[in-house]
C-alpha cells in the first residue's frame, strides 16, 4: 500500500487549481468609473470620433485614465465619480443626439489578463442596483386590431365586387365571419375569399350562408412573435436614449420581455422614459408656399415647419393624413432589380383614408413625421418629469398612384431603408404593453448587500477553517486546503462562463456550498478513523477510507446537484444565481474533497512507513 | 484523536423510536394544522403588490410616515422598520387606480416633500397579481419535481424499504420547515423557496449517508438483527453527521447574522431545516424503514449491483 499519485495526476490538480486562480484573479482589481460611447442610429465611431472625445475631455480639464476604441464602442476611465459625471455631461453636449453616452463601470482588469479572456464575474442587479422590468405584451388587443383590419378589409372588397352581405364580424380572437345574403352571393364570395388571402384558411358553412376566415396556426404564431420583436425593437430604442451600458433586453415566454438597466441611478425617470409613447404620422408636404418664405418666419396657415433627419427643413400640412396606429407592418424588400423599398401594410380603415387621400394628390410629395415624447430633465409642480414633442420628418416620396392599404416607399438606399422600416414599425405599437414585474435596487442598497455577502463568506469561511483543524488536526489543514482551493475554483468558475451572474442568494450558495462542502472530507476522514480503529495500519486506513467513502460521497452530491439543477431550471433571476453557486460548488468541491485532498494527503503521508496518523 | 462522541459502544437509537415517532407525529400535527388555519404568510413574491425600501438619515418615525401615506390615498399600506430603525418597508396590495411603475416613485416623492428630502430609495418591487400566481404554480411545480427526481433516484439506488425511509424523512423535514414558517408567522418568499429546497438536497444527503451505511452494515454483520444492524450503522455515522450539520450551521449562523435582512428568511428555513434534517435522517428515515421490515436478505448485492466490483481488489 503505497498511496502514490502518479506525477501527471498532481501536475493536472495544480495546473486546474492554477488556471481557476487566473480567472477568479480579475475580481480583486475592482472597476473604473467610466463613460462609454456607442453610435446611434445614423452615427460611426472611428478615429475622429476619438479625437473629438480627447478634445472635449482635455478642453473641459478632465484628465482621463484611459480613452480607448474598441468593438465600435470609446471607453473613458476616470479616476473618479465626479471626473465621471463631469465628464458625461460635456460629451453629451460636444457629441450631440446621435451617441450614446452611458456611466458605466469598467473592469480594471489588466491587460494580461484580458488578453487570455479573463473577466470578473458578472454581478446581478441586487448587488450593482439598477432596474428589472418584466413587460407584457397584451396580445389580445394585438390579435383584436388585426382582426378589425382584417374584418375592414374583407367588407371593402366584397363590396367593390359587388357581392352583398349582411354581416362582417370578428369572430372569438382568431377569425373573421361573413353572413352572405343569398345562395348566390354565398358562392361568388366563395370562390371570391377562397385562397386569397395568406395565412387564412376558408371555412365554409352552407347551411348558414357563412364563410369564415380564420387565422392559421402559423399566422397566429407570426403574429405574436412580430408584436413581440417590434416591442423588443422600440424598447432598444428608447433604453439608447437613456444612456444605459450593457443593458438586457431580451425576450421570455411567448408574450413577455425582460428589460434589465444595471446601474440606472434615476429609476424614476428610466420607468418614464421606457413608458413613452411614439407615433407616426403620414401628412402631405406644402408645395403651395415656399420653404424658404417660412423658413425666414412667415410659416403659412394650416402649414408647420418641420426638421429633417439629414436635410433641410419641410414645409408640411398640419392636417394629417394617417397615423401610424393604421400600420399593420413595415418591412424592407426589394424590387425587380434589386433596389431597396420599404413595403408598408395598412390595416382597412387606414387603407381607406390613404386611397381617400391619395386620390387627388397623384405626383405630389407625401412625408412621413416620426414623433416621440422625450423626457426632459425638468419636472412640473407635481414632480412628474416633462416631456417635449419631438416632431421629425423621416421620408418624403412621391406619391405615384392611388395608394390603398399596402404601398411601398421606394429610391432609399439599404441602410435608410433599414431604419425607416424600423422607424414605421416603432411608430406603430400594434400591441400596448404593460409592466408586470419590477425590481428596483438603488446604488446604496446594492454596494451593502455586496459587503453583506462578502463578510458572510469570509466569516463562514474562517469559521469552518478553526473547526477542521480543531477536530481534525493534520488532516483538518488538508481539509481546509481543499476548501480554499473549492472556494477559488467557484469563483474561477463564475468568472469563466459568460452566462453567470452573482447575486446575494448566489453568494449564500457560496457560504453554503463552504459549509457542506467540507462533508466529503469528514466521511472520508470518519472513514480512516475507523479504519485505524480496526487496527488497519495507516496506509491501509488511508487507502479504505477513501475508497469506501466514494460511493456514499457520490450518492449525496448527486441528490444535491438535482436539487439546484431544478432550482435553476425554474428560478428567476436571484434564485437562478444561488442555484449557479450551489451546482458550481458541488462539483468543484468533489474534485477538491475527493481527489484534491488525495493528492496532498499522498504527498504528505504515502509511501512512508507510518505508525499513527493526525486525525 | 478526539471525537464528538465516543463510538466504541453502540447506541440503541431504535429502541426509542417510538418515543420520536410521537414527538415527530405530534410536531407534524401542529405543523398541518397551523398550515391550514394560519396558512403560510406569502411574500410580495406569491401575493404580488409593491414594496418599497426607503432609508432615513435618522431612525424613522412610522407613525409620520403612516400619516403622510394616509394623506396621499394610501392608507392601506404596511409600514414597518426593516433591519434598522432607519429602514422602512412599506407594503402596498395590487391596485388598479396608479400605474404599478409609478407607484413607487410617487410615494418616494410624497415622502420627501412632507417628511425629508434625503430619503433614500433602496428598492421597489412590484409583482403583477398573475405572475405572483405564476410564482406559487412554479414553485409548487419545482417543488414537486424535486421531489419526484429525488425520489426515483433514491428507488434506483436503494432497496425501496429504505428508499421510503428517504422520502418520508423528506416529506417530514419540508412539512415541519413549512410550518415553523406558518407558526412563527415569517415571510414565505422565493428566497425560501430556494432554501426549502437546498434543505430537501441537504435532507436526503443525510439520509443516503445513512442509508448507505445500514446497507453496507447489513452486508457485512450476517448475525445482527435489522434493529441492531441500524442502530451500528446510525452509530458509526453519528460523528460524521454531527459534524457535518455542525460546520453548515456554523456558516447559517454568519449567513443569518451577517448577510443582511434580504436573506434572513432563507438562512432562518435553512438553518431549521438542517437541524430538522439531521434529527430525521437519525430517527425517522431508518425507523421508518425498520417499520417497513428492512432484512438482510433485501440488501444483499445481486451480482449486477455488487459494490466495488469495479474498484481495485483490497491488498
Amino acid at each position: 500500500m503505497l498511496n502514490k499519485y502518479p506525477l501527471w495526476k498532481n501536475l493536472l490538480i495544480i495546473f486546474v487549481v492554477l488556471v481557476a486562480a487566473l480567472y477568479a484573479l480579475p475580481n480583486i482589481y475592482g472597476e473604473d468609473p467610466a463613460v462609454q460611447i456607442s453610435a446611434d442610429r445614423q452615427a460611426t465611431i472611428d478615429a475622429a470620433t476619438l479625437d473629438r472625445v480627447r478634445n472635449t475631455l482635455t478642453s473641459e480639464n478632465i484628465s482621463p485614465k484611459s480613452v480607448a476604441l474598441e468593438e465600435q464602442q470609446i471607453l473613458v476611465r476616470l479616476t473618479s465619480d465626479d471626473q465621471q459625471l463631469k465628464a458625461r455631461e460635456a460629451l453629451v453636449k460636444s457629441l450631440g443626439d446621435n451617441y450614446i453616452v452611458a456611466l458605466n463601470l469598467a473592469p480594471a482588469t489588466p491587460e494580461w489578463l484580458k488578453s487570455i479572456g479573463a473577466q470578473p464575474m458578472k454581478l446581478g442587479l441586487d448587488l450593482r442596483g439598477g432596474v428589472h422590468f418584466l413587460m407584457e405584451i397584451d396580445m389580445d388587443e394585438a390579435m383584436r386590431k388585426i382582426l378589425d383590419g382584417m374584418k375592414d378589409t374583407v367588407r371593402n372588397e366584397l363590396r367593390e365586387e359587388r357581392i352583398r352581405y349582411t354581416a362582417v364580424n370578428v369572430e372569438d380572437r382568431d377569425g373573421v365571419k361573413v353572413q352572405l345574403r343569398t345562395e348566390e352571393d354565398y358562392q361568388q364570395a366563395l370562390s371570391y375569399l377562397d385562397n386569397r388571402y395568406q395565412g387564412y384558411t376558408l371555412v365554409e358553412n352552407p347551411d348558414e350562408q357563412t364563410l369564415e376566415l380564420r387565422m392559421t396556426e402559423q399566422k397566429l404564431a407570426e403574429t405574436r412573435d412580430y408584436a413581440v420583436s417590434q416591442n423588443i425593437t422600440i424598447m432598444r430604442n428608447r433604453v439608447n436614449e437613456l444612456g444605459v451600458a450593457e443593458p438586457v433586453i431580451q425576450r421570455q415566454g411567448s408574450n413577455r420581455i425582460v428589460v434589465e438597466l444595471p446601474g440606472v441611478q434615476d429609476t424614476a425617470r428610466a420607468k418614464e422614459i421606457l413608458g413613452a409613447t411614439a407615433t407616426l404620422e403620414f401628412r402631405m408636404v406644402d408645395t403651395e408656399n415656399d420653404v424658404r418664405d417660412a423658413m425666414s418666419g412667415r410659416v403659412p396657415f394650416g402649414s408647420e415647419l418641420l426638421p429633417m433627419r439629414d436635410g433641410p427643413q419641410q414645409l408640411l400640412k398640419e392636417d394629417v393624413i394617417l397615423t401610424g396606429d393604421h400600420i399593420v407592418n413595415a418591412g424592407v424588400g426589394y424590387d425587380e432589380y434589386n433596389r431597396p423599398q420599404v413595403n408598408i401594410t395598412l390595416d382597412g380603415a387606414g387603407g381607406n383614408k390613404m386611397s381617400m387621400a391619395t386620390k387627388d394628390n397623384v405626383g405630389k410629395p407625401m412625408a412621413t413625421v416620426f414623433i416621440e415624447y422625450k423626457a426632459t430633465d425638468e419636472r412640473d409642480e407635481n414632480g412628474n418629469l416633462q416631456f417635449t414633442k419631438n416632431a421629425e420628418v423621416i421620408n418624403v416620396a412621391t406619391i405615384q398612384s392611388r395608394l390603398g392599404s399596402s404601398f411601398r416607399i421606394t429610391g432609399v438606399g439599404a441602410q435608410e431603408a433599414q431604419n425607416l422600416a424600423l422607424l414605421l414599425r416603432a411608430g406603430a405599437l400594434i400591441a400596448p404593453i404593460q409592466i408586470v414585474e419590477e425590481r428596483t435596487v438603488g446604488p446604496s442598497l446594492g454596494q451593502q448587500n455586496i459587503d453583506a455577502g462578502t463578510q458572510a463568506i469570509m466569516w463562514g469561511f474562517i469559521l469552518v477553517l478553526i473547526f477542521m483543524v480543531a477536530y481534525y488536526r493534520k488532516f483538518g489543514l488538508v481539509a481546509n486546503c481543499a476548501l480554499a482551493s473549492n472556494l477559488i475554483l467557484i469563483i474561477g468558475v463564475m468568472s469563466m462562463i459568460p452566462g453567470a451572474t452573482l447575486t446575494l442568494p448566489g453568494m449564500a450558495g457560496i457560504v453554503l456550498t463552504v459549509g457542506m462542502a467540507v462533508d466529503a472530507n469528514v466521511l472520508i476522514f470518519e472513514r480512516i478513523r475507523e479504519e485505524i480503529k480496526d487496527k488497519r495500519s495507516p496506509q491501509q486506513a488511508i487507502h479504505h477510507g477513501y475508497d469506501s467513502a466514494l460511493s456514499t460521497i457520490a450518492d449525496a452530491n448527486v441528490t444535491t446537484l438535482i436539487a439546484a439543477l431544478i432550482l435553476f431550471a425554474i428560478g428567476n433571476g436571484p434564485i437562478k444565481g444561488f442555484a449557479i453557486t450551489l451546482a458550481i460548488g458541488i462539483i468543484t468541491s468533489m474534485f477538491t474533497a475527493i481527489v484534491g485532498t488525495r493528492a496532498i494527503v499522498n504527498s504528505i503521508w504515502g509511501g512512508k512507513r507510518l505508525s499513527k496518523l493526525s486525525i | 484523536m478526539r471525537e464528538i462522541i465516543s463510538t466504541d459502544e453502540r447506541i440503541p437509537f431504535m429502541r426509542f423510536r417510538g418515543v420520536f415517532a410521537i414527538i415527530s407525529g405530534l410536531l407534524l400535527v401542529a405543523s398541518i394544522v397551523s398550515l391550514s388555519v394560519n396558512k403560510l404568510n406569502f411574500g410580495l413574491d406569491f401575493t404580488g403588490g409593491t414594496l418599497i425600501e426607503v432609508g432615513f438619515q435618522q431612525p424613522a418615525n412610522l407613525q409620520q410616515v403612516r400619516d403622510v401615506l394616509d394623506d396621499n390615498g394610501y392608507g392601506d399600506a404596511i409600514v414597518q422598520n426593516y433591519g434598522t430603525q432607519q429602514d422602512l418597508l412599506i407594503r402596498l396590495e395590487p391596485r388598479t387606480d396608479v400605474k404599478a411603475e409609478q407607484l413607487g416613485s410617487s410615494i418616494i416623492e410624497a415622502l420627501r416633500s412632507n417628511i425629508d428630502q434625503s430619503i433614500e430609495m433602496r428598492r421597489i418591487e412590484f409583482v403583477g397579481p398573475n405572475v405572483g400566481d405564476e410564482f406559487i404554480e412554479q414553485g409548487g411545480l419545482a417543488m414537486l419535481t424535486a421531489l419526484i427526481c429525488i425520489l426515483i433516484y433514491i428507488a434506483l439506488r436503494f432497496e425501496w424499504r429504505l428508499a421510503v425511509g428517504a422520502v418520508a424523512a423528506l416529506a417530514h423535514d419540508v412539512i415541519l420547515t413549512l410550518g415553523l414558517f406558518s407558526i412563527l408567522g415569517l415571510e414565505f418568499d422565493l428566497t425560501v423557496l430556494a432554501a426549502l429546497l437546498a434543505v430537501i438536497g441537504y435532507s436526503i444527503n443525510d439520509t443516503v449517508v445513512v442509508s448507505d451505511r445500514i446497507r453496507e452494515t447489513f452486508r457485512k454483520f450476517a448475525k445482527l438483527t435489522p434493529m441492531q444492524t441500524v442502530n451500528r450503522a446510525l452509530t458509526d455515522t453519528l460523528s460524521r453527521t454531527l459534524v457535518t450539520s455542525l460546520t453548515t450551521i456554523l456558516v447559517l449562523l454568519t449567513l443569518f447574522f451577517l448577510g443582511g435582512p434580504l436573506i434572513h428568511g432563507f438562512s432562518t428555513a435553512l438553518l431549521f431545516g438542517v437541524v430538522i434534517g439531521t434529527y430525521s435522517s437519525i430517527f425517522i428515515a431508518s425507523s421508518v424503514a425498520i417499520t417497513f421490515g428492512v432484512s438482510r436478505e433485501d440488501l444483499m448485492p445481486t451480482e449486477v449491483e455488487k459494490e466495488g466490483a469495479d474498484q481495485d481488489p483490497l491488498p
